[in-house]
């Protein structure tokens, strides 16, 4: 049937195990997922698989319903109709908390909240009842360029990309199965886009993170080796 | 000592203030004339019945009949802050159960201290005052935690998609619609008797009581509010706030103005 293609990302770098035998396991299975604001389809029907360990790049034009399709994925809304499973469970079914730190959503245009950078990168250990690791968040913030002096900077005295990277640790601290990153190199230059594009691809590969991009940044696109293409609400 | 009375005829005459305002508001157009005349004639039907019925029931002097107007007082205070949720789903029940604690409470508080006594004419006037001084505590509550929902929206959708409970969510929004919800009680406490003398003081003092006495009287009706404000606050704040979530912990957007 036409209209009931799987688009399957494949064929690239699969997810190893120890045992060094490839196993191409779905974390995502999607079918005939819509989603519908009152008489408006945003999402049309799509079936999607993502297999684990992959780096997949959405592409699409603007309003074409990638990131509402990525907050279906990070259960921030649900979808109207159709199936969404992850690890074979429906996403509905694991409590929001707990998925929510397996699959970790970094937004479009992120804010930083509270008053210091401590804050921000103090809320993931919040959330699991758990001590702030000076150590441990000084190494993250190594890891994308900045130092421990940032740890007790006010939100306000950071820049932009400063900000980005620091959003985007919140979600790293503490590695998710799962990371979405919606356009977070957007604004950046090149020099912090590079910065970005190492994190990711350290988790990726030395850790087996899944990471869903979507991006519109040209290079990106180009470098992208999995990519999927979202327009009018559609996987094509 | 002079008793104040306010005979028909005098209250006729004052009708004579109603025209000041009527006549200012159709000066400057500011189409109010029509609020202003209803405005006027509602309050004068409805304190004429309350007044009637207070008779009554002063009268009466029936435990029940003074429970049964307790309860009424608080409905009626439920209903008007629920309609001030402006949408939130259950904001009646909320503030039906946010101003009976605070007016219960309270009231308890000072029947068993003997600061007053249980008797209608006490009581009656005192639910009256605490109720509708929870009511627009948790009015206000309501309006500021909507708006914040609104304003920071954004904010909330990260710490959500960080894990984070709708507890944490909403931790800084609670905090600050209570404090809202209070804040005029503790503001009006920092001016008495410095610009306004309250009305409950001042109506005493015109009765012609000693106003050392009024003064002990105030300052219990001051200890009063801010027992109920801080009550009705909290159980409204922290039973609202988690409606602008459905069961998956998604923030419900259609709430958000
Ligand atoms: N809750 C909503 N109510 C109504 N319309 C919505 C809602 N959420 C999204 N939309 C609409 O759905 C469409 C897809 O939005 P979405 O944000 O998913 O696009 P996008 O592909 O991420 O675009 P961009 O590349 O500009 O970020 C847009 O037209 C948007 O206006
Ligand atoms: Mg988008």
């Amino acid at each position: 049937m036409k209209d009931n293609h799987m688009s399957n990302v494949n064929n690239v770098k699969a997810f190893k195990n120890i045992d060094g035998v490839k196993h191409l396991k779905n974390i995502f299975e999607l079918t005939d997922l819509s989603y519908q604001v009152g008489d408006k389809k945003i999402l049309k029907n799509i079936n999607l698989n993502i297999e684990q360990g992959k780096y997949i790049t959405f592409v699409g034009p603007s309003g074409s319903g990638k990131s509402t399709l990525m907050r279906i994925l990070a259960s921030m809304i649900s979808a109207t109709s159709g199936e969404a499973l992850f690890n074979g469970k429906k996403i509905s079914s694991y409590e929001p908390t707990e998925y929510r730190r397996r699959v970790s959503y970094a937004f479009q245009q992120p804010t930083l909240f509270g008053k210091t950078v401590k804050d921000n990168l103090e809320f993931p250990y919040i959330v699991r009842g758990k001590e702030f690791d000076w150590e441990q968040v000084t190494k993250f913030l190594n890891y994308v360029n900045l130092d421990e002096s940032y740890i007790d900077k006010s939100v306000n005295d950071v820049s932009g990309g400063e900000k980005q990277r620091i959003a985007l640790l919140r979600n790293l601290i503490f590695p998710p199965e799962v990371l979405i990153t919606d356009e977070v190199t957007t604004g950046l230059d090149a020099d912090n886009k590079e910065i970005v594009h190492n994190i990711l691809n350290k988790f990726n590969q030395d850790d087996g993170l899944t990471i869903l991009r979507v991006t519109h940044d040209d290079s990106e696109i180009e470098q992208a080796t999995d990519k999927v293409t979202v327009k009018n609400g559609e996987v094509i | 000592m002079s008793n104040l009375t306010v005979s028909n005829s005098t209250l006729a005459l004052g009708f004579i203030l109603v025209i000041i305002a009527l006549v200012i508001g159709y000066w400057q157009k500011l189409q109010i004339d029509k609020d202003i005349i209803i405005g006027v004639v509602r309050a004068i039907i409805q304190l004429t019945i309350v007044g009637y019925i207070l008779k009554f029931v002063i009268k009466a002097n029936d435990v029940w009949l003074t429970m049964a107007f307790f309860v009424v007082i608080v409905i009626n205070a439920s209903w008007n802050a629920g309609k001030r949720g402006n949408g939130i789903p259950k904001a009646f029940q909320f503030s039906l159960l946010a101003i009976s604690v605070g007016t219960i409470v309270t009231l308890g508080t000072l029947v068993w201290t003997g600061s007053i006594q249980f008797i209608p004419e006490q009581i009656v006037p005192f639910t009256g005052m605490i109720a509708s001084n929870i009511m627009v505590a948790i009015g206000l509550c309501y309006r500021n935690m909507k708006q914040s929902f609104t304003d920071r929206h954004q904010q909330i959708l990260e710490k959500l998609a960080l894990g984070a409970d709708i507890k944490l969510a909403s931790e800084d929004i609670i905090r600050e619609s209570i404090k809202s919800g209070m804040q005029p009680t503790i503001d009006s406490i920092k001016t008495l008797g410095l610009v306004a003398l309250p009305g409950m003081m001042s109506g005493l003092i015109i009765a012609g009581v000693d106003p050392v006495k009024a003064i002990k009287y105030q300052i219990m009706v001051t200890f009063m509010l801010l027992a109920s404000t801080s009550i009705g606050s909290f159980i409204s704040c922290y039973l609202a706030y988690k409606q602008f979530y459905n069961e998956q912990k998604q923030l419900n957007s259609h709430l958000l103005s």
